[in-house]
């Protein structure tokens, strides 16, 4: 089927959209990465041969001619409520199994699919209060899905399905009632800033490509998401791959550009997968390519992979490496928007961003601002992951306070621990803590706090947490992805680790913390780029924050959190011990000594913290401490 | 825009720094130069605005209203930061470094008065390179500014180095990490000649060479090239261009060389010998145009990266080479004292030649060592030798004649401009005059001219710099530029501007070019022909034997065989 005007879109849309009503019941398996991982594949297949065995009227696709009581197994995008994978959700009830496993799949086809019956012992469960229908479950409720809107509940590999439930709808508009001006002032209007971390306004980027007289012009889609916990752009390629698409078409219309790229991580196989899937339906159905709807414009699409250098995520990186260059940032400006890709006027926006377009264009300005505070409105992805009950993928308006993220939908602490902290923003991003539990997170709120939204990775961290050692992790990140170019990045970040990795191994000075916001002063205020800028940020936050364990770790040697292992100390006590040297024959390093038959001690100056004593110790006289 | 309080008028300037420059103020730099791409790396040329932004000014373009601040406290704090950064992973063993006192790290670590580090040294990468034969590379001295990287693929377009690894890994490297010896590299030394500390510099002899000159039973004659007299000077106090090859000369004769010659005397016959080549290619029109083949990194050049024009370039050896040839008939073939024969070269790409199989006779190099214009600065100095006191000296016979035509070898043109004297249809004293004028002199990096000889209009063109050569040979090939004749010298600016030359500013180095049109203006003859000696040598020792002696076929070229085997 090849579509070649507006009316044949629309004809299809009432086709494909009758085909989705005329599937009684459909089951949607989670196909994430994560419920993949969980086997949600093979129970996909499971349920198809059990109901196939049943000569029940079982598709995997949309069917060409579709009847009702037809029974439809889809692999959808990703739930979100990653911590209960593998999840299979059933329509028209509405139920969502969790942790399903292979031998359920029996029992949901007997008893859900050809009786309609609930099963109690698959549903969520919290607090005691069973949730047998997944909008009823707290962490869900909570949420304001719009960019997430079809992730788990259509068929993620069918460009059918999408246009069924309405999709390029945005851009049929965008290509034939509306001008470039249009497009771009409707983007201006919605207040939609860049989901990508730097918040800059989507409409006065496309505005800025748009007056660019040189051509051609390109269209790039920044889908290297690289901080560690994050994510939602992995989730919206692999569950919703043709919203983005269509973002991308329409900025293309607005801004003039026939080309585009994706450049994604190579480490996103199954997203590379997804989109090469539909960009390749889109193509077919005429969706993409030469005279799109038999209108005069073109647009085609070109998936680049990333060699997972994070630092490919900064724009100038980004371009350079699809051009064929090391990925390293260049001096600005000129800007992307004036010299981006192959030196050309380039729209450079990353997936969520163009993930929100088509919603925008299809409601119009005013409604999307109607979510969150006037300079963030839209709502906002993050992954939410770390000590937190319900780790996952959520969606909230911007300005949600963390409490609600943390508490209402994430469910909380588990494990009787507190909470203590979260790192928001990645390795760039800050940390906040309960001090900051009602603070709205938006662009401009978080950068007060000395955090930012970043990419939308949540980090959450309980009491057991040791902030010196979460620092030190991230500056390890940051070190080894620092591109290498400008000096203070470079030699700045190797050196911040250096004393942090100092400090955790208890070899720090009081000096320590003074040099380390030196250092974070120079690195935050002489960088290149965004990524050196912000580099010191994790450091600085947790200085300025738990400054008391910092103190602990450099002036008592201990680490609050039990963490860091060379902390550790070990005594003997006398009271157990009875003096028979096998742990002093045990040490390798001669830490302990002590005379037979009397109590022995280990000299901490000597003792490596490697464990052999306490193994030896037939009387558990040796104990750990910190 | 105002500049630390003084008002500046934004002209052409392409960058804050540039006007900062322009107000007197020199800011520290290690990334910036004009002649290459803006880095923005050091970060050590940062300033603050009037609302405390930091501005990197290399980066920024001027802005009318702008008000820079370039000496706050802040940026005097964030450079001397930057500063103990790079020290702390640096070699700091500067008296044994060959940089030492031509090295900015060690001028702004000076004046910046850093004393101590506070961070522990990281500098102990084993990975040095010394298999070139022309360069060095130690990782230990490298503050990573990627001026080698710039010059190496944007003006010489070679791309035998680039950065390599992310964060503190980063490290400048050759395509997966060969030796330099098996890579792209021509020898050129121009990334010597940038770098701004010792990370890269070039081969050192000097003590092969005192080693023959102490030995008794040696016979050590040395050959000056041309562009050695317009620089070496400056290292003695003498002015930009100013002819020393008097000193020179004398300075040699101190130093213990047996017999002093000047290269322009074999530049003569290479004047010769190519101008015949020329006029015979053209009567049989093959492997047009003629490239000229006095460079040597420009060889190596077309040997590594267009190996398919081989057949245009002259089959003429080298000055240096023609030299060599000639010296080795003369001194060799004679029972006495071994013959040793050492070049002062302005050129690190010499190296390199003068180690060829095709310049080896009987297992010794035709040239047994080449010596730079600043290893034979290191020489005059480790000897105690006072220049002031010198007195000029003139060359050794019997080769102490040479022309005009012969000493502006060493800029950019001067090959072409010698042979268009051999080739003129009217040899008098204006027509040889106006020779000059014809567009071969100058400093660009592409020249060219059209010349009608015996009723036959050439077209030439002159290139300096082997990005420029490459562009043209790529517009030669898709039949947009069409000549007779081009001439190519690697380094921009030719001979004069040669890594193996003292190191200046861009600026200063226009100066050289022009000391050696002084020479040519001093010698009586200015044709290469009329130089007497060569009917001697044409008539003597060359007889019947100087395509043996003053050709060469490099792989590529017909009638190659290989030496090696």
């Amino acid at each position: 089927m090849k579509l070649t005007s507006r009316a044949d879109l629309k004809e299809a849309r009432q086709i494909f959209s009758r085909a989705l009503q005329l599937q009684e019941t459909k089951i949607l398996v989670c196909a994430g990465t994560g419920c993949i991982a969980g086997g949600s594949l093979i129970i996909r297949d499971k349920i198809n041969e059990l109901l196939k065995a049943k000569s029940l009227p079982v598709t995997v696709e949309m069917a060409d001619e579709p009847h009702d009581k037809e029974i439809n197994i889809k692999s959808s995008g990703c739930h979100g409520f990653c911590e209960m994978g593998p999840l299979v959700r059933i329509e028209p009830q509405g139920f969502l199994y969790i942790r399903v496993q292979l031998e359920d799949c029996e029992e949901i086809v007997n008893e859900t699919i050809v009786a309609g019956k609930h099963i109690p012992r698959l549903a969520y469960t919290f607090e005691d209060k069973m949730y047998p229908k997944q909008d009823e479950i707290p962490f869900y409720r909570q949420q304001t899905r719009v960019v997430l809107e079809h992730c788990g509940h259509i068929d993620a590999t069918s460009v059918k399905e999408y246009i069924g439930v309405g999709g390029y709808s945005a851009l049929e508009k965008a290509l034939f009632e509306l001008t470039p001006d249009k497009i771009v002032k409707e983007m201006s209007d919605s207040g939609l800033r860049g989901r990508g971390g730097g918040g800059f306004p989507v409409g006065r980027k496309w505005a800025e490509v748009q007056r660019q007289k040189n051509k051609p012009k390109y269209v790039v889609c920044n889908g290297d998401e690289g901080d560690p916990g994050a994510f939602m752009d992995r989730s919206i390629m692999e569950g919703d791959p043709h919203r983005m698409l269509e973002g991308m078409i329409i900025s293309g219309i607005a801004c003039d550009a026939s080309e585009a790229y994706i450049y994604v991580r190579a480490e996103y196989p199954m997203a590379v997968n997804r989109l090469k899937l539909a960009i390749e339906q889109a193509t077919d159905i005429g969706l993409l390519g030469d005279n799109i709807l038999g209108s005069n414009f073109s647009f085609k699409i070109k998936i680049n992979r990333g060699a997972g250098a994070f630092v490919c995520g900064e724009g100038s990186a980004l371009t350079a490496s699809i051009e064929g260059k090391r990925g390293m940032p260049r001096v600005k400006p000129p800007r992307t928007a004036e010299h981006g890709l192959f030196n050309q006027p380039t729209v450079l926006n990353n997936v969520e961003t163009f993930a929100n377009v088509p919603e925008i264009l299809n409601r119009g300005a005013n409604w999307y601002n109607k979510y969150g505070p006037a300079k963030s409105p839209g709502t906002k992805a993050f992954a939410l992951t770390g000590n937190i009950r319900n780790t996952g993928l959520i969606e909230v308006p911007m300005g949600s306070t963390l409490r609600t993220i943390i508490y209402d939908i994430g469910g909380g602490i588990p494990g009787g621990a507190e909470f203590k902290a979260v790192q928001i923003g990645g390795p760039s991003g800050g940390c906040l803590t309960t001090d900051d539990l009602d603070l709205p997170l938006d662009f401009d709120s978080l950068k007060k706090a000395g955090a930012m939204v970043g990419s939308g990775g949540l980090v959450v961290m309980d009491s057991n947490t040791c902030m010196v050692e979460v620092a030190r992790f991230f500056m390890n990140f940051i070190q080894n992805e620092s591109c290498g170019k400008c000096v203070p990045c470079r030699e700045g970040t190797k050196r911040m680790l250096m004393i942090l990795e100092r400090i955790v191994s208890g070899r720090g000075n009081i000096g320590d913390l003074d040099l380390l916001l030196e250092l974070a002063d120079t690195v935050s205020n002489t960088a290149l780029c965004g990524l050196g800028k912000t580099a010191p940020n994790p450091v600085v936050s947790t200085i300025r924050k738990f400054r008391d364990e910092y103190l602990a770790h450099i002036v008592d040697k201990r680490c609050p959190g039990k963490v860091c292992a060379k902390m550790r100390r070990y005594y003997v006590d006398p009271e157990l011990c009875k003096g028979c040297s096998k742990c002093a024959q045990a040490c390798a390093s001669a830490a302990i000594t002590g005379k037979v038959k009397e109590s022995f001690s280990i000299d901490l100056s000597k003792c490596t913290r490697c464990g052999a004593c306490i193994n030896t110790c037939k009387f558990s006289a040796i104990k750990e401490g910190w | 825009m105002t500049i630390d309080g003084q008002t500046v008028e934004i002209e052409n300037e392409r960058n804050v720094l540039e006007l900062i420059r322009k107000a007197g103020i020199v800011l520290p730099t290690f990334c910036y130069h004009s002649e290459l791409s803006i880095h923005g790396g050091c970060r050590m040329c940062i300033v603050e605005d009037d609302r405390g932004s930091l501005i990197p000014s290399c980066s920024e373009e001027p802005r009318n209203g702008m008000i820079i601040h370039t000496n706050t406290r802040r940026v005097r704090r964030y450079r001397r930061n930057i500063l103990e950064l790079l020290l702390a992973n640096h070699s700091r063993d500067c008296t044994i470094c060959f940089n030492s006192g031509n090295c900015r790290l060690q001028e702004l670590a000076r004046s910046f008065n850093i004393s101590s580090i506070r961070f522990m040294n990281t500098a102990h990468s084993p990975h040095m390179d010394h298999s070139s034969k022309c360069i060095s590379k130690d990782p230990n001295r490298c503050i990573l500014c990627g001026d080698c990287v710039r010059i190496c693929n944007e003006v010489q377009n070679v791309g035998a180095i680039d950065f390599a690894h992310r964060g503190s890994d980063m490290h400048i490297s050759t395509p997966f990490g060969v030796p330099l010896a098996e890579s792209v590299c021509v020898g050129c030394g121009q990334c010597a000649a940038v770098c701004p500390t010792g990370a890269i510099i070039v081969k050192n002899d000097i003590n092969k060479v005192w080693r023959a000159l102490d030995n008794q039973e040696t016979f050590v004659t040395v050959q000056v090239a041309p562009a050695v007299r317009v620089a070496l000077g400056q290292e003695f106090g003498l002015g930009d261009g100013e002819n020393s090859i008097g000193y020179i000369v004398a300075a040699l004769h101190r130093l213990g060389f047996d017999k002093v010659f000047d290269t322009s005397t074999s530049a003569d016959l290479t004047v010769i010998e190519e101008s015949r080549e020329f006029v015979q290619r053209l009567q049989s029109w093959h492997d047009m145009p003629l490239f000229t083949s006095c460079c040597p990194a420009w060889i190596n050049y077309v040997e590594k990266h267009y190996p398919e024009i081989m057949p245009h370039v002259s089959t003429c050896r080298s000055p240096m080479q023609m030299f060599a040839s000639v010296l080795a008939d003369e001194y060799r073939k004679v029972p006495g004292k071994r013959h040793v024969h050492v070049a002062i070269m302005p050129c690190t790409a010499k190296k390199f030649e003068a180690a060829r199989d095709e310049f080896v006779t009987d297992g010794q190099p035709n040239v047994d060592f080449v010596l730079t214009t600043q290893e034979l600065v290191q020489m005059i100095r480790q000897s105690g030798i006072l220049w002031e006191d010198l007195e000029p000296e003139g060359v050794d016979n019997p080769f102490s004649v040479y022309t005009g035509a012969a000493v502006i070898f060493g800029v950019t043109g001067g090959v072409t401009e010698a042979v268009l004297r051999e080739l003129a249809d009217d040899h008098g004293p204006t027509a040889l005059k106006k020779l000059a004028f014809v567009g071969v002199r100058g400093q660009d990096g592409l020249k060219e001219t059209k010349i009608t000889v015996g009723g036959k209009e050439l077209s030439i063109a002159v290139v300096s710099g082997l990005g420029n050569a490459s562009a043209l040979i790529e517009d030669l090939k898709s039949g947009v530029r069409k000549y007779h004749f081009v001439e190519v010298m690697a380094c921009p600016g030719g001979c004069v501007c040669g890594a193996g030359q003292p190191v200046v500013p861009l600026s200063h180095r226009a100066a050289r070019g022009k000391g050696l049109y002084s020479a040519d203006l001093l010698t009586s003859i200015k044709r290469s022909e009329d130089n007497p000696l060569m009917a001697t040598l044409y008539d003597g020792l060359l007889k019947g034997r100087n395509h043996d002696l003053l050709h060469v076929h490099y792989p590529g070229h017909k009638g190659h065989h290989n030496h090696a085997a």
